[in-house]
């Protein structure tokens, strides 16, 4: 169990840092979709499946797809431009905040006594309870969630939608 | 070492990585790939607390999750679509040249 | 079948309808307009029949149907409609004549872009005449007066790109603004004096009895009886709308309207509205005569007036070169002969006239409408000629309503109408002037006629255009041939044998067998007359027919300058500008005057003195008061420099010091023993 925990944990990481530090965007979207996979099959790992399957539909399946739209769309000359001075120093500066953070929790974590100590059976929950927690006390919730969805499709069109846009002959 | 407490290193170093990387990469939708995985971590924590918590059976940590999983898809298209709108007038998404808004 | 006559309104909400949908169809819509105007404007004659039906039921009977409009603090205001044989014959002749002319548009206009607009505007036009007609309210007919003046505004200058047609229009706006003023004036009078603006309303009205006995009664500023001065200020209007002398200025003018719209307005509704008018009040108007002892009758000014304006058109029309022209100031000179019936005290004879007149001058105007679109906007009738073998209907036509126009004996309707006339004005005991000043304008009218007929149709074609003129279609000859029938037919319903309409329009029982041969020395010298007339216009211009494009005209000739001055219409425009128009101009010189030194010398001071003010103020500001606060707001402005140093506006950064305050946040809370 554990030994699966840790190996998840090689490829999560590793692919993530991979796909953070390449400068081909197309590379790295790809390794990153590998990093959400390995999420999902974490949360497969810790038993919920249906987290999982979420997981795997939303980020493997549509952002994955919508970051390499954003890519293909934004692509500048293939020739990129050599790492400056400012690139490196703001590489390093970023690094030892991010350790110093890094270093922060993770003391945190193992420093923590935490009570539960051992690992009780894998909790069931079926997809049906999901349905009948959704529906019944967090309904709102989903509510609120379902404008916030239908807001921001709508904002990403009005924001991306060309601006001066022709009438529809001259298109023609 | 528990399996809760390794849960954790695991969030907490994924959240590091989307951390530095927000910090350092240049590129925009690097940027907001790396608030995705911080998102990703927190999302890491929640399921760990659940698996290991007191009461798993209410199922609090997962739909919190998928809830979570909700906002970052609607982050991601709009942020994705600020991407490329700026990209139009701009013609880049280096964010160092993006900085109009200086004091 | 009979009108009930609360249904009068419908004669003139029908084309005021078909405008309404001209006004909202789209622009393409021509079929559409034109269609409701003309399918309006034959309803409105069939509905006008049904009403002549009912006012000749009981000829003497005033039909009213009255209204409130609104309260009016104790009173109310009330209009409402009338119905008697003069409003009935009226509406037929108006109906009739604007539904022909309305289908000679259609061919006239066929080229024009706003062809639509054309026929809202006519539509218009037509309803706001009919208005005036059916009213039995001074107020209500005011109100369809101003209309009337809105539409001949719109369409005399409705090819508005011409200069000359928007000061045309503009033109005829103001001067018979200048006349509505007085009937303006007229009908707060009235209406103070009376309470009431409704003609007939069961004895109460203005044209009863006692209103009229009560008016006759009051003496006003220089003797003159109340009912006199308002007489006279309603006439203002009438010679305003009519074209009298002296403001007969714009009516010439008005002919840079597209020739329909002339048609329209010289023969069935604008200028037919001022005689109409005066026949309305004439109850109002002849009130004084009952009065040996006042100076002045108001009839007296209206003859004297009429009989200067039938002279005065006569004799401009004989020089006048412009086809259109010369119909313009024949009008002119007929509508004084009908001013001059009233005002001798014959108004049916004057509303004969205008029934015939508005017959045969459509029916003048419409053909020189078919020679001028035939000859492509040729209206010169120097450069116009032979057209006799190749337009035969317009020929004929035209041929008819200018014998009409001239009185030629027996046939023609224009003969007994102004037959009728001369007889009125040799019968009246006042002067005798008017009468001989008839006597001229009959030789002179027949005379232009001649010269006009001559020059535009006999000869030979003096330019390429007229060369090429060919005869219309049938939607612009069809009406022509239709008005030549009532040219002709009209003038036997008022014969002397058999005075059938003059009977009906007084609602007296026509007196049969009445004295034919009592007047036939008068009728003997007006045929001699028209016959001198005639003779002498075929002598000059239609026996030896202008062969040379630039020929002088052979009365030019004889007489230069009175041609000349004739040609520049005797100079009423010039001296209009040269007398009211310096009038303007001088008072406004002195108002600048006053305006630029006195009111401006003032305010100049004052703006000085404030001026001065703000200088001292300025100082004690900027010594005192600014100092202090220039020494704070540096220390702002500093400040907010070193801050903004910090906004980069690099999102990484702050992101950075968000990290890092993160990390100092925890290691201090960690080494500070987590309290």
């Amino acid at each position: 169990m554990t030994l699966a925990l840790i190996l998840l944990s090689v490829l999560i990481l590793g692919s993530a840092i991979v796909a953070l530090s390449l400068r081909n965007l197309i590379h790295s979207a790809l390794l990153l979709v590998a990093c959400w996979a390995g999420i999902a099959a974490f949360y497969l790992w810790a038993g919920a499946e249906f987290v999982a399957f979420a997981q795997g539909l939303v980020y493997v399946g549509a952002i994955s797809m919508v970051v390499l739209f954003a890519v293909l769309l934004t692509r500048q000359g293939t020739a990129s431009e050599p790492l400056g001075f400012a690139s490196w120093q703001r590489f390093i500066l970023a690094l030892v905040a991010g350790g110093g953070v890094a270093g922060i929790l993770v003391g945190a974590v193992l420093g923590t006594p935490l009570t539960v100590t051992t690992p009780g059976p894998v909790p069931v929950l079926t997809v049906k309870q999901i349905g009948a927690q959704l529906m019944g006390p967090h309904v709102v919730a989903l509510l609120v969630v379902g404008i916030l969805l239908t807001v921001s499709l709508l904002g990403a069109v009005v924001l991306a939608a060309e601006e001066n846009v022709k009438s529809p002959e001259d298109e023609v | 070492m528990s399996p809760l407490q390794l849960c954790l290193l695991l969030s907490s170093l994924l959240f590091c990585v989307g951390l530095v990387a927000a910090m350092a990469r240049s590129n925009a939708i690097l940027v907001l790939l790396g608030v995705e995985l911080m998102l990703n971590a927190a999302n890491i924590n929640f399921i760990a607390f659940w698996r290991y918590g007191p009461n798993p059976e209410a199922g609090t940590g997962v739909l919190f999750v998928l809830f979570s999983i909700a906002v970052a898809a609607a982050e991601a298209a709009v942020g994705l679509a600020l991407v490329i709108a700026v990209y139009r007038h701009q013609k880049t998404i280096r964010l160092a040249s993006i900085n109009r808004l200086k004091g | 079948m009979h009108l009930p006559v609360s249904l009068v309104w419908l004669i003139p909400a029908l084309p005021l309808l078909a405008a309404g949908i001209a006004a909202l169809a789209p622009r393409s819509c021509r079929t559409l307009a034109a269609g409701a105007a003309i399918a309006a404007m034959i309803a409105a004659f069939v509905i006008s029949c049904l009403a002549l039906h009912t006012a000749l039921a009981d000829p003497g009977a005033k039909l009213v149907a009255n209204f409130e409009w609104f309260d009016v603090g104790a009173g109310a205001m009330r209009l409402g409609w009338l119905l008697d044989p003069l409003t009935a014959f009226m509406c037929v002749m108006v109906t009739f004549v604007a539904s022909l002319i309305f289908i000679f548009s259609t061919g006239y206009m066929k080229a024009d872009a706003n062809f639509k607009q054309f026929f809202c505007f006519l539509s218009l036009f037509a309803a706001a005449m009919l208005g005036i007609l059916v009213a039995n309210s001074l107020l209500l007919l005011f109100i369809c007066w101003e209309l009337v003046g809105l539409a001949s505004y719109l369409l005399i200058g409705f090819w508005f790109h011409k200069p000359s047609a928007a000061a045309a229009a503009k033109k005829a706006f103001i001067t018979t603004r200048i006349g509505d003023l007085g009937l303006l004036l007229g009908l707060l009078w009235l209406a103070d004096s009376t309470g009431s603006l409704l003609f007939y309303d069961g004895g109460n009205g203005v044209l009863e009895v006692a209103a009229l006995g009560s008016l006759a009664s009051q003496v006003t500023v220089g003797g003159l009886a109340v009912s006199t001065a308002i007489g006279l200020l309603i006439f203002c209007g009438a010679v305003g709308k009519s074209g009298q002398f002296p403001l007969h200025v714009w009516l010439p003018d008005a002919m840079e309207g597209p020739t329909p719209v002339s048609a329209l307005i010289h023969a069935a509704t604008m200028v037919a509205a001022g005689v109409f008018l005066i026949a309305r009040v004439y109850p109002l108007m002849s009130a004084d005569l009952a009065l040996p002892l006042v100076p002045l009758h108001a009839l007296t000014v209206v003859a004297f007036i009429g009989a200067i304006t039938a002279l005065l058109g006569a004799t401009i029309a004989v020089a006048q070169n412009d086809i259109k022209r010369v119909l313009a100031f024949s009008t002119v000179s007929q509508l004084g002969y009908m001013m001059l019936a009233l005002g001798v005290g014959s108004w049916v004879a004057a509303i004969f006239h205008l029934l015939t007149h508005a017959f045969f001058k459509a029916l003048l105007f419409l053909g020189a409408g078919s020679v001028i679109h035939a000859a492509h906007h040729e209206q010169d009738i120097r450069r116009l000629g032979g057209l006799r073998g190749r337009m035969r209907i317009t020929f004929a036509t035209f041929a008819i309503g200018m014998m009409a126009l001239s009185g030629v004996p027996f046939l023609f309707s224009g003969f007994w109408s102004k037959e009728a006339i001369l007889h009125a004005a040799h019968g009246w005991q006042v002067s005798h002037l008017p009468f001989g000043a008839a006597l001229v304008a009959v030789v002179l009218t027949a005379f232009y006629m001649t010269r006009l007929v001559a020059e535009t149709f006999f000869g030979t074609a003096r330019t390429e255009e007229t060369e090429h003129a060919h005869e219309n279609s049938a939607v612009m000859t069809v009406p022509l041939i239709l008005l030549a029938v009532g040219a002709v037919a009209l003038g036997f319903l008022g014969t002397p044998a058999f005075p059938w309409l003059q009977a009906r329009l007084l609602g007296e029982p026509e007196v049969h067998g009445h004295p034919l041969f009592e007047s036939a020395g008068l009728m003997m010298l007006s045929i001699v007359l028209v016959a001198v007339g005639l003779g002498a216009g075929w002598a000059i211009y239609g026996r030896r027919p202008r062969v040379a494009l630039d020929a002088v005209d052979p009365l030019a000739k004889a007489a230069p300058g009175v041609i000349a001055a004739l040609g520049n219409r005797l100079g009423f425009d010039e001296l209009y500008a040269a007398t009211l128009g310096r009038l303007v101009t001088a008072g406004a010189t002195v108002a600048d005057f006053f305006d630029r030194y006195v009111w401006g010398g003032a305010v100049t001071m004052l703006a000085r003195l404030g001026e001065f003010a703000g200088v001292v103020n300025r100082e004690n500001d900027e010594s005192a008061i600014n100092g202090g606060f220039n020494v704070v707001s540096e220390s702002f402005r500093d400040s907010g420099r070193a801050y903004s140093r910090a906004q980069s506006g690099e999102p990484q950064s702050y992101l950075r010091f968000i990290a890092t305050g993160f990390v100092v946040l925890m290691l201090l809370v960690i080494l500070g023993g987590g309290r």
